[in-house]
């Protein structure tokens, strides 16, 4: 049996003393897409955080393992290097410090976790401009500040860039499609799937099933209240889209319960 | 993240027009804020420790004044450095006026007060009871010192394109490339020399930028000044090189009281750096300098700091009690002086480099990071005095509290009735790292020319769980992190240093913020 990419075992969390994530399963296979969808508020956010660490969130119960690794025994930092990666719902801004710069520090701290030598300047410009080029990243933007001046559809499309710079096991797309038109949306899902590979897994957490038109996902999860609450194949994000998530809150109402 | 942005035009206020002496009030205000935090952090579970690499002693036959200080004290100063009369006189008139002033307690500081009957006021190695030498004949232990501190005082290791003059306690140990300089004109050498070799330039300006009864420190340092550098340039002339001097006390209980004057003629341009560095010791130690510039017509005075003084250990015992006067003015029509400071050292700073601006077009520019670890505090900012027509003035302070360090922002632009068109831009941004740290900002602006404009932004934030996050979250470490974030903060004030300075400010921050992680 292969080993799990990602073993997600009744994980609860909390923020602050309130309980957001209340017994989260979920187990991604290599190669595989899995799509978390929920109306806003549901915790997905805060799963993708837990996964990659943050510390602000306490995880009270469950467990998370990655590649057969115990991942909440690692920081944030250990995570990244391990090969988690994180495309952030807001992507931070850090002023006076230059993207390139930035992205430097991150794939040579990789590379040193991985024990190969760190890239050199021209290297690792040469490789930018081959990440840069597939997700239609105009390379100026990369001499800004991280995340400074760049428009919402930059930052989205930045994010998918330093993935792809990175080179992770597991990519972790939190709304990655929210606030970008069809042509940006369609670029972004092209980067994603041409990272695809039998090795790499992701999990696309999107708001909208529009973005599964491109990234096909192998399997959909309702996340509501902070469980999941239904599984399925990509017709399940059909149902969700005609039906609402009301459908599929536990009590099978329709209230606002 | 939180920004506030004023947009202050005209501002009438009814102060009078007193310039020299510019006291700050602590009251009564146009602006103020104060921002303490309250929040907790994760940050906040990781102890910021300091390693001060500084902090030996030099172990050197020394040549000292007794503990005190009276007239007598005075009279031998002067006596040992042979000072004609008239500079004598002059010291003695600032004393008899420091003894009828008030130590300040308008700061934002809280601090024992210095016993003045326990600080030994002069202090000299042996070997140089009669004055400085050649460098080849300076003892080897204080060549060693500099060598030690990174600042090769001998001509063929010299730090290239720099000259330096060293200073150690009270007397100049000795002055690098002299002689080159000399060939355009241009005289570097310590204060103490240049009373002899050119009486006539430190007559004309002694005490004009700041005057002998400025306030408590500055009437302190004119009665018992002992050493610091002296730098003229003659019209016209570009100085090749940077000239810096090296500052280290070493004595226990003494007092430095440095003077510098720096003097540019029309069209004259010079890049001045200042570093120091104090042995780690429990007592605090006094350190109270004055420097004085002067720009004539189209003349530019760059005078950049690094202070790295022994800021005490993490519990706040011992450290430097850093209480300086700068003033420059900018004289002449077209001149230009800008002041930049990296301030990572020192229990107590209190410090505020300002700059008068009496040529018209001319352009004062203050450029600070001032970082307060553990129990520092720093009250710093600057002055800016608009006399002349167009008058430009820019003001980027960035403050960096950890620990319990306490930052102040203290800043005053006054815009004078003939100041017309004057300009100025203040930024002021604070960084928190934890909650047991505090940030305040006093920014008084006076406006009394109505074509003047004055503008000033504001921001205090903490160091975001979420920068450290994204920056985690992409394999860098939290240690990294920091450092990268907080050289960004600071940014815009090291790009205004030479080279070789702001590797080195950047070095300084990263060990004064040196983290135990996890
Ligand atoms: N740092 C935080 N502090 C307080 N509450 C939080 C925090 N993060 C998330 N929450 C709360 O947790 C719930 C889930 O938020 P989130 O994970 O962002 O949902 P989603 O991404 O599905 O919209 C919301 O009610 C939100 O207000
Ligand atoms: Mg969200």
């Amino acid at each position: 049996m292969t080993t799990p990419l990602l073993e997600i075992k009744n994980l609860h969390a909390s923020v602050e003393g309130t309980e957001i994530l209340k017994g989260v399963n979920l187990t991604v296979l290599p190669g595989e897409v899995h799509s978390i969808m929920g109306p806003n508020g549901s915790g997905k956010s805060t799963l993708s955080s837990v996964i990659a660490g943050h510390e602000a969130y306490d995880v009270t119960e469950g467990s998370i393992m990655f590649n057969g690794i115990d991942l909440l025994e690692l920081e944030a930092d250990q995570r990244a290097c391990a090969g988690v990666f994180l495309a952030f719902q807001y992507p931070i801004e850090i002023p006076g410090v230059s993207t390139k710069f930035f992205l430097k520090a991150a794939v040579n701290a990789i590379r040193k976790y991985r024990g190969q030598d760190e890239l050199d300047a021209m290297d690792f410009l040469d490789l930018v401009e081959e990440k840069a080029k597939s997700v239609n990243l105009n390379i100026e933007l990369l001499d800004r500040n991280v995340n400074q001046g760049f428009s919402g559809g930059e930052k989205k499309r930045a994010e998918v860039f330093q993935m792809a710079l990175l080179d992770p096991l597991l990519g972790v797309l939190d709304e990655t499609d929210s606030g970008l038109d069809i042509d940006a949306l369609k670029i972004v899902a092209e980067g994603v799937n041409k990272l695809r590979s039998p090795e790499r897994g992701f999990v696309v957490i999107t708001h909208y099933q529009r973005l599964l038109d491109y990234i096909i996902p192998d399997f959909v999860h309702v996340l509501m209240d902070g469980q999941i609450v239904k599984s399925g194949d990509k017709s399940l994000a059909l149902v969700l889209e005609e039906k609402g998530y009301a459908a599929f809150k536990p009590c099978g109402c329709s209230c606002g319960c | 993240m939180s920004t506030q942005k004023n947009n202050l035009d005209v501002r009438k206020t009814t102060i009078d027009d007193q310039i020299t002496s510019m006291p700050m009030p602590s009251s009564g205000t146009l602006l103020s804020s104060s921002n303490p935090v309250e929040e907790d952090t994760a940050l906040l579970k990781e102890t910021f420790k300091e390693k001060y690499k500084w902090g030996f002693v030099t172990d050197i036959e020394a040549d000292s004044a007794p503990p005190g200080l009276d007239e007598s004290t005075i009279a031998f100063i002067s006596a040992k450095k042979k000072e004609p009369q008239w500079l004598l006189e002059w010291r003695l008139k600032a004393y008899r006026h420091w003894l009828t002033m008030e130590e300040p307690d308008w700061a934002h500081l809280k601090y024992n007060k210095p016993n003045y009957d326990e600080i030994i006021f002069y202090s000299a190695p042996k070997s140089l009871e009669d004055g400085p030498k050649s460098l080849d004949e300076v003892d080897p232990a204080l060549l060693e010192t500099y060598e030690k501190l990174g600042i090769p005082l001998h001509e063929r290791a010299a730090l290239a394109g720099v000259a330096v003059d060293a200073v150690f306690d009270s007397v100049s140990v000795g002055t690098t490339f002299k002689d080159k300089l000399e060939e355009v004109g241009i005289i570097f050498c310590p204060i103490s020399e240049a009373v002899h070799e050119h009486p006539e330039l430190v007559k004309k300006y002694l005490g004009t930028i700041v005057p002998y009864s400025d306030n408590y420190y500055a009437t302190l340092n004119s009665a018992v000044f002992t050493d610091g550098s002296f730098v003229y340039i003659p019209k016209g002339v570009k100085c090749p090189m940077d000239l810096s001097t090296y500052f280290r006390i070493n004595a226990k209980s003494t007092g430095q009281f440095e003077r510098t004057l720096i003097i540019a003629e029309e069209g004259a341009s010079v890049s001045y750096l200042e570093g120091c560095t104090a042995p780690m010791r429990d007592e605090n130690q006094l350190h109270a300098a004055v420097v004085e510039l002067i720009a004539l017509d189209d003349a530019d005075i760059k005078y950049s700091t690094v202070q790295n003084w022994y800021p005490g250990d993490e519990n706040g015992v011992g450290g430097i009690y850093n209480f300086v006067t700068k003033r420059g003015k900018c004289q002449g029509d077209r001149s230009r002086i800008t002041w930049t400071q990296v301030e990572t050292g020192s229990a107590v700073t209190w410090k505020y480099p300002s700059c008068i601006l009496l040529g018209d077009d001319s352009v004062g520019e203050f450029y600070s990071v001032a970082l307060t670890n553990n129990y520092q505090q720093a009250d710093t900012g600057t002055k800016m005095i608009h006399i002349g027509k167009n008058t430009r003035s820019t003001i980027i302070s960035k403050g960096i509290s950890a620990g319990f360090g306490q930052n102040i922002y203290r800043g005053l632009v006054k815009i004078m009735k003939s100041a017309e068109h004057a300009r100025n831009y203040t930024q002021c941004d604070s960084m928190l790292m934890g909650d047991r740290c505090g940030a305040h900002t006093f920014p008084y602006i006076e406006i009394k020319n109505k074509t003047a404009k004055a503008e000033h932004e504001a921001s205090t934030s903490k160091i975001g769980e979420d920068q450290l996050f994204y920056c985690n979250s992409r394999g860098i470490s939290t240690e990294d992190s920091i450092n990268m974030i907080v050289n960004g903060f600071c940014k815009e004030v090291f790009r205004e240093l030479p080279m070789e300075f702001a590797v080195e400010a950047r070095r300084l921050l990263e060990v004064s913020l040196e983290s135990s992680v996890g």
